[in-house]
C-alpha cells in the first residue's frame, strides 16, 4: 500500500469537515439527505463486519472466527467494557483454533 | 484560552477522559490489526495522523487486507466520512471564527467531539467541550495506534492468537448503539446480506460498496408519506 490512497482519503475527509464548518451560514442539508448519510455510514460498517466475520477471500471463513465475534457481540450488547470485548473475541477464536476448529 | 478551560466542570472532563481512554484502546487495536494484516508500521501511524477518522481507517485496512483494491478502499472510506459534512454544518459556529481555528478545528471534527459539543447548554461551554474532546481524542487515538502497531510487529502468527476476530468485534461494539436507533437495522441487514451474497463473485472491497443498496430500506419520513402515492395501476 502506497501513501497515495492515504493522502486522497485524508484530503477528501478534511474537505468534508472543513466544507461543513465553512459553509454553515450559507447551506442547509435537507433532513432526508442527512438521514441517508448517517444511515449510509452504518450500512457500510455493518457490511464490513459481516464480510470480515464470515468470509475470507471469496469463501467461508470457518467457524472459529464468527464464533469469537458472536461472543464478543453478545458482551458488547450487554454493555461490557471495550477492553473485555476485544480480549474475549481474540481469546474465543484462538481457543477454538487450538482445539482444532477451523 | 484559560477561561475556556475553566468553563469545563469536573464531570465533563471525566466524560472526556473516559472516551479518550476508550479511544486509546481502540487505536491500539487498529494499529495491531493493520500490522497483523501485513501493512508496514508507518501506514497505520501516518493514516491516523492525517485522516483521524477511525471507521474509515478500519474500512481501508479491512478492504486492503482482504485483497481489495486501494481505490475501492478509499471510495468506501470517503462515503463513510461524508457524514462529517452535515456534522460540520451543525457545529460550525462552535468551532471558532478565525481561519486558524477553523482549519485546526475541522481536523478535530469526529463523532464524539460533535456529540459532546451538542450536549452542552450554552455556546461557550460547547466550544470548550468540542476542543477538549477533539484534542484529547486526537492525542489518545494516535498514541494508541503507534503503541498497537509496535506491539503488533512482535506477533508472528496473528491468526493463532485470534487477532482477526478483534477487527469485526471492535466494529460491532462501535456500531451496536447506532443499530438500535429507529430505522437503522433494516437497511444495515439488507446491505450486509447484499455484501455477503456478492462476495463470491466480485473483487474484494466492492461487496462492501454494494451494501449501499440497503439504503433502499430507509423508512420514508412522516411528511413524505403524508403525500398521496402516485397511482400507477
Amino acid at each position: 500500500m502506497s501513501i497515495l490512497p492515504i493522502l486522497v482519503l485524508a484530503l477528501g475527509t478534511f474537505a468534508f469537515r472543513f466544507g461543513g464548518v465553512a459553509l454553515r451560514d450559507r447551506f442547509t442539508i435537507p433532513p432526508r439527505v442527512r438521514e441517508l448519510l448517517s444511515t449510509g455510514a452504518i450500512v457500510l460498517l455493518t457490511a464490513l463486519i459481516a464480510t470480515s466475520t464470515l468470509t475470507k477471500g471469496h469463501g467461508f471463513a470457518g467457524w472459529a472466527l464468527p464464533a469469537g465475534v458472536a461472543v464478543a457481540g453478545l458482551l458488547a450488547w450487554r454493555k461490557a467494557p471495550f477492553v473485555v470485548v476485544v480480549i474475549v473475541a481474540a481469546a474465543t477464536t484462538a481457543v477454538l483454533r487450538l482445539a482444532g476448529v477451523a | 484560552m484559560r477561561s475556556i478551560w475553566r468553563t469545563l466542570d469536573a464531570g465533563l472532563w471525566r466524560g472526556v477522559l473516559a472516551i479518550a481512554a476508550a479511544a486509546a484502546v481502540n487505536g491500539a487495536s487498529f494499529g495491531a490489526i493493520a500490522v497483523a494484516a501485513g501493512l508496514p508500521l508507518w501506514v497505520p501511524v501516518v493514516m491516523s495522523l492525517l485522516v483521524f477518522a477511525g471507521g474509515s481507517q478500519y474500512l481501508v485496512v479491512g478492504v486492503v487486507a482482504a485483497g481489495g483494491s486501494p481505490i475501492a478502499a478509499v471510495l468506501g472510506g470517503l462515503v463513510l466520512n461524508a457524514r462529517h459534512l452535515p456534522f460540520g454544518l451543525a457545529v460550525g459556529e462552535v468551532v471558532g471564527n478565525g481561519w486558524g481555528a477553523r482549519l485546526l478545528g475541522s481536523h478535530l471534527l469526529i463523532d464524539e467531539s460533535v456529540a459532546f459539543a451538542m450536549a452542552q447548554s450554552d455556546r461557550v461551554r460547547a466550544r470548550a467541550a468540542y476542543w477538549a474532546c477533539g484534542g484529547s481524542l486526537f492525542i489518545a487515538w494516535n498514541v494508541g495506534v503507534a503503541a498497537g502497531a509496535l506491539a503488533g510487529t512482535l506477533v508472528d502468527d496473528p491468526s493463532k492468537l485470534g487477532l482477526d476476530a478483534v477487527f469485526p468485534a471492535v466494529m460491532l461494539a462501535l456500531v451496536l448503539p447506532a443499530l438500535k436507533e429507529a430505522g437503522k437495522w433494516r437497511p444495515a441487514l439488507l446491505g450486509a446480506a447484499a455484501a455477503l451474497a456478492t462476495t463470491p463473485f466480485l473483487p474484494a472491497g466492492v461487496p462492501v460498496l454494494v451494501a449501499l443498496v440497503g439504503l433502499l430500506a430507509v423508512p420514508r419520513r412522516a411528511d413524505e408519506t403524508d403525500q398521496p402515492e402516485a397511482v400507477t395501476a
